[in-house]
């Protein structure tokens, strides 16, 4: 129940009496979100994470950055002795 | 290559693990007095049983189970009175989850068994378009922790359809660690927030914690790398001897967390004292509906049918589940003399095994 689930918007849908909503990809399988909780404007092609059907945060591509370099930063002085890491890319998905 | 796929990396992983190692070397902690942490959400117990952290821990880091488990922690009294509110004719609506939780003499399933009509939901949205549908009372039963009580809290601000009613068994989890902390028993050096739930309330939550109890905080997410990130910062700060909130999680987390969504929280709950299965009495931590929402609260609206219900009979054997100790990290679920006999998945004897985030489900599924 208290799994929160990233997603991507790939259709902002016209106001109604549920409020604004927006059809969300996971990977595949598309459901309709609710958007009256997100906290910035939120776009196409933005990552979201949600939760029993609302989106409660845009992912920022910075953001995700950010989390990567820092774990990247923490394993620096142990990698001795493994295989190169999977580098860095530019594709957006938590 | 996603991003995804970059938070599972095994090298990276592998590398964390020494460090985590050496960390733990540096508290002075032995395989006899391990040093304990404590997350606190299903979802950290269910990433470490899939990917088979646990093993790979080192032997004296002893990683325990807290009160992270919104199913788990729903008190029987709780289900006894959406039990009761089905059985008096009222269409019930409920997360998956709870379905099979046990009350005191029955679940909502065997409810629904018996006639009663309960319906699964997984998108509090759901429970609005039901009440649409329908000319009859529609009763939500809203369980779940802050991040599920947003959502909740979101329907009823966005004028729902009068025949709409929530009985909320919602949860603040800030307040369930302050218990579990307060625990002259315990031996949590530190604790393992759950990124979700500080999505909303923001790490800045957590400060006054870290002030009252010295211990530290740190947010991780659910990626294999975000626990073991998560478990470096923490298990480094207790052999420094030093105790803040840090966030491992930022992608998703920042310090004041999401102001539309808390104030749909504050706007439409006020926290009040009450009991956590297995944990008894935990002080702020239940969220009810405030007086301004009373047209919608069931537990207002059908206080007649609920006072009215039969005291249900409680079900042998209940009394041996120990899930209260396995949530406050005071034992394991293979400590409980009915785990994998008596109580397994398809006959639960307690919550915990029924949850798919319940950590003596996650534990059985790992053996088997
Ligand atoms: S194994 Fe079953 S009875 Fe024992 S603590 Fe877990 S849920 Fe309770």
């Amino acid at each position: 129940m208290c799994l929160g689930v990233p997603g991507v918007i790939i259709q902002i849908s016209p106001l109604t009496e549920a409020g604004h909503t927006a059809v969300v990809d996971f990977s595949g399988v598309r459901r309709e979100v609710c958007l009256d909780l997100v906290d910035e404007p939120v776009e196409v092609g933005d990552h979201v994470l949600v939760h029993v059907g609302f989106a409660i945060r845009r992912i920022a591509p910075e953001d995700l950055a950010e989390t990567l370099a820092f774990f990247a930063s923490l394993a620096a002085e142990d990698l001795e002795g493994l295989p190169p890491p999977v580098p860095p890319t530019g594709e957006r998905e938590s | 290559m996603t991003a995804a796929l970059q938070f599972r990396d095994p090298v990276r992983g592998e590398a964390l693990l020494r460090r985590l190692a050496r960390a733990v070397d540096a508290t002075g902690a032995t395989r006899e007095r391990p040093v304990s942490v404590m997350h606190v959400c299903g979802s950290h117990e269910q990433a470490i049983a899939r990917y088979g952290l646990r093993s790979r821990f080192p032997a004296a880091l002893d990683v325990r189970m807290g009160p992270g488990c919104p199913v788990c922690v729903t008190d029987a009294p709780e289900i006894d009175a959406a039990v009761a509110l089905a059985r008096s004719g009222l269409h019930v609506l409920t997360y998956g989850d709870m379905l099979r939780v046990p009350g005191t003499e029955a679940s909502l399933d065997d409810a629904r068994a018996a006639g009663a009509r309960v319906e699964v939901i997984y998108a509090a949205t759901q429970a609005v378009a039901a009440a649409r549908a329908s000319a009859a009372t529609v009763v939500f039963f809203a369980t779940g922790f802050e991040t599920t009580a947003v959502a909740t809290g979101a329907l009823l601000r966005a004028a729902p359809p009068d025949n709409l009613q929530v009985l909320s068994a919602h949860k603040w989890v800030p307040a369930a660690m302050e218990v579990v902390a307060e625990n002259p028993n315990s031996r949590i050096g530190g604790y393992l927030a759950a990124g979700h739930a500080a999505t909303i309330t923001g790490w800045g939550v957590f400060e006054g914690f870290v002030a009252r109890h010295g211990k530290p905080v740190v947010v991780a997410g659910f990626e294999p790398l975000d626990i073991l990130a998560g478990l470096c910062v923490l298990v480094e700060q207790i052999a420094e001897g030093r105790a803040e909130v840090v966030n491992a999680f930022p992608r998703c987390v920042g310090r004041e967390g999401n102001a539309r969504a808390l104030a749909a929280l504050n706007d439409v709950f006020e926290t009040d004292a009450g009991e956590w299965r297995g944990i008894a009495h935990v002080p702020s931590g239940n969220l009810r509906l405030r007086a301004a929402y009373a047209a919608h609260d069931a537990a207002h609206t059908f206080a007649d049918r609920l006072a009215a219900a039969a005291e249900p009979i409680p079900r042998a054997n209940a009394a041996d589940c120990v899930c209260g100790a396995i949530m406050i990290g005071q034992a394991c679920p293979t400590d409980c003399a009915l785990f994998g006999r008596a109580c397994r998945p398809d006959t639960p004897v307690g919550a915990c095994m029924v949850s798919t985030e319940g950590a003596c489900r996650i534990w059985y599924e790992a053996r088997a």
